[in-house]
């Protein structure tokens, strides 16, 4: 069997801020297989970006393991791990902020061309170039090449950003809310592309998004993993968690989702919270995070246990849920 | 059904920004009605001038704005009329708040951050001679209304509430004076699902039991799904479509809306199949001529390049304003099927 691009194997993070350690990812046990969709959804806080950069190889875990095609990092030569780290890209909201404004876009996506020796010489460079943009269907390419970033649109871009992640042949595109910015009107046309370049280059994707309608197009094919406060409460195949979502965290979410279209959007109950305050992460409740506000809520049990991920469905839906569990809801398909 | 009295009732405005390559026609020639009670929700992307026309209506523009044309006829409770326009700004300030008053896109984050909430409900009650305890007494109210513990937040800093709760503070502190109107730009944008959806069903509450009307500005299509009485479609400026919001929705007459709507992905709709609008939305300098769409739109044909459309009634209060509004209304139809 081929091993996954990246696993993490009990990631915890930790941050300090005034003084304080925050606890800002705990226990992430995750996969991510090569030329699949993965999804990370939740809510401001609770840790995506964090999950994003440490799969990224952008930042080190406090404490646990980060398994790259199955081998630890320190199981690389030097060598070969600039390269391994080259082949996870990430695209960031903001494309204003990434790309540098004092260069035309031939610049932009000429340095990581010429400094990782990509291409050889002034034509193929240009080749290069021009095959770039022409994938991110930013045509014709000569109108383009010679334009500084605040001359193109925030769509366009983006997809500028697209092409130079691509420059460096990566494995993984990290897409961390990266047509948040983008009008929605030509979201659409991005998240194509990016499907295509999927398919085109065997590339694996982690979409990072807080918006779930957006969520279930992009990543219907792949899986969906949701996070509150730090840890993964539920992750499985995005139609099994859409369709039959187990968790009461995903649950409340799904339901409080308004929907373009007034008839449904109407009809639909949103789950009642115990309460609407978000815990902070310096002071994290004991047990299950989400239990003071959870409709599940079992006194004594909740408080206490923390919850593991265990199997609901035999397609792999896992969600973390004591009251679920006891129910005998959870382990029906474990092997 | 009757529609009720008509409080806001804008003919012909156009409004438009000073820059250096010229003059920025933010809004054009827009005409519309907002009825007692009734939620009229704004929709559009980003830069067709929604925010423009809010602050318009209000003579809140920032100085490079100005207002070219166009009349703003307001109605108050007891029937007697004035025009926005003809106000002295002494007029004016005693009109915000007490009549109309305006939570801004972004007003989260803008907050003084040395005032407390109380000292906010205190200023708005000296400036329209409401007595203090009375203020507090109707503030602390309307806190547990939109759910928050009153006493508390009463005398908080904004650092010291979440997204979630300072929008709610604002959108109690907007009721203060009992207006007729309230008009909220974006007041879901950037919050998280669940703080959105305490949002808005406190809206829905507040609606319920107090009696005013709304304007609510979104490019959020399932948020106007959800609240919106009547939705006004602005594209470059213009109001493109207007209508009771099943109409707008499910019977779309202008390829924009059209358009925006086959972009957005529904939740519950399964595998979706989406399309984007090809380009990005025009110059409000030098804007495109005939429908400003054009260039952008599938349906479009030589009139389309050549005439602009009127916005002209379709049914009842549904409005469009494009040359094919037929054949979008039957290839709507196809998609719905409702
Ligand atoms: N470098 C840092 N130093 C201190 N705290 C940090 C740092 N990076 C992240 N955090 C904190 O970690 C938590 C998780 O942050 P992260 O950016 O991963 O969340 P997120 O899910 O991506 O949120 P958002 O949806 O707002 O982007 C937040 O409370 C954040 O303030
Ligand atoms: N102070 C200003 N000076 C010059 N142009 C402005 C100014 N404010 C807005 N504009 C322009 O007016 C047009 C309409 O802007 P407006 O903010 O009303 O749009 P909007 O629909 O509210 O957009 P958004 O969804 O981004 O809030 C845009 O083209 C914008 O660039
Ligand atoms: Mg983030
Ligand atoms: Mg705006």
């Amino acid at each position: 069997m081929i091993p996954p691009l990246i696993e993490l194997n009990r990631v915890y993070r930790t941050f300090e801020k005034d003084g304080e350690v925050l606890p800002v990812l705990q226990d992430i046990n995750l996969q991510v297989h090569p030329a699949e969709i993965l999804c990370l959804v939740g809510e401001s806080g609770c840790g995506k970006t964090t999950t994003g950069k440490i799969i990224a190889g952008f930042l080190d875990p406090s404490q646990g393991q980060v398994l790259i095609s199955g081998k630890p990092q320190s199981a690389y030569r030097r060598s070969e791990r600039s390269k391994l780290r080259r082949s996870m890209q990430i695209v960031h909201q903001d494309p204003f902020a990434s790309l540098n404004p004092a260069h035309t876009i031939e610049q932009i996506l000429s340095f990581p061309l010429r400094r990782h020796h990509m291409v050889n010489g002034r034509n193929e460079l240009r080749r290069k170039i021009w095959e770039l943009l022409t994938l991110v269907d930013l045509t014709p390419p000569g109108d383009i090449v010679n334009k500084y970033p605040h001359q193109l649109s925030g769509g366009q871009r983006q997809r500028v950003s697209i092409a130079r992640a691509l420059t460096v042949n990566p494995q993984l595109i990290i897409a961390d809310e990266a047509v948040s910015m983008v009008d929605v009107s030509i979201r659409i046309g991005i998240l194509k592309m990016l499907h295509r370049l999927r398919e085109e280059f065997n590339l694996a994707i982690v979409f990072i998004t807080h918006d779930l309608a957006l969520a279930k197009y992009f990543a219907w094919e792949g899986r969906l993993a949701v996070m509150y406060l730090g840890r993964i409460v539920e992750i499985g195949r995005t139609q099994d968690i859409i369709q039959n979502p187990a968790h009461p965290y995903t649950r409340a979410l799904l339901s409080a989702v308004p929907e373009a279209d007034p008839y449904v959007t109407k009809k639909k109950e949103p789950m009642k919270l115990r309460s609407d305050n978000i815990p902070s992460l310096n002071n994290i409740p004991s047990g299950c995070a989400f239990n003071p506000r959870c409709p599940f809520y079992m006194p004594g049990t909740c408080d206490t246990v923390v919850p593991a991920l265990s199997n609901v469905s035999q397609f792999g839906q896992k969600v973390a849920c004591e009251p679920l569990r006891l129910r005998g809801e959870l382990r029906l398909y474990e092997t | 059904m009757k529609p009720n009295k008509v409080v806001f009732s804008v003919r012909d405005l156009s409004i438009s920004y000073s820059a250096e390559r010229g003059r920025v026609k933010a809004v054009t020639n827009v005409s519309f009605d907002l009825h007692e009670g009734e939620t009229l929700a704004f929709i559009g992307e980003s830069g067709c001038g929604k925010s423009t026309l809010n602050l318009g209506l209000l003579r809140l523009l920032p100085r490079a704005g100005q207002i070219d044309k166009g009349s703003i006829t307001y109605t108050y409770r007891n029937g007697r009329q004035v025009d926005i326009r003809a106000l002295t700004d002494r007029q004016l300030k005693r009109f915000l708040w007490a009549e109309c008053s305006m939570v801004f896109q972004g007003a989260l984050n803008s907050l003084n951050p040395v005032l407390r909430v109380s000292d906010m409900v205190y200023d708005t009650a000296r400036a329209h001679n409401l007595d203090r305890s009375e203020a507090k007494k109707r503030a602390l109210e309307l806190f547990e209304k939109v759910r928050l513990e009153g006493k508390r937040v009463f005398t908080a800093y904004p650092h010291e509430l979440s997204g979630g709760m300072r929008q709610r503070v604002l959108l109690a502190l907007s009721l203060l004076l009992k207006p007729q109107v309230i008009i909220m730009d974006e007041p879901t944008t950037a919050v998280d699902i669940l703080t959105q959806r305490s949002i808005l069903e406190v809206l829905k509450e507040l609606r319920r039991e107090l009696d005013f009307s709304v304007i609510f500005v979104s490019h959020d299509l399932a948020v106007a799904a959800e609240i919106a009485d009547i939705v006004a479609t602005m594209y470059a400026g213009e109001i493109v479509e207007m209508g009771p919001v099943a109409d707008v929705f499910y019977r779309s007459r202008h390829a924009y809306t059209f358009s925006l709507l086959d972009a957005a992905p529904r939740l519950s709709a399964g595998d979706q199949e989406l399309h984007s609008i090809p380009g990005s939305p025009p110059d409000l300098i030098e804007p495109p001529s005939g429908c400003k769409f054009h260039e952008r739109c599938r349906f479009a044909t030589d009139i389309c390049v050549s005439t602009q459309p009127e916005l002209i009634a379709e049914t009842g209060r549904h409005f469009a304003a494009c040359h094919h509004s037929d054949r979008v209304l039957a290839t709507r139809k196809e998609v719905v099927q409702v």
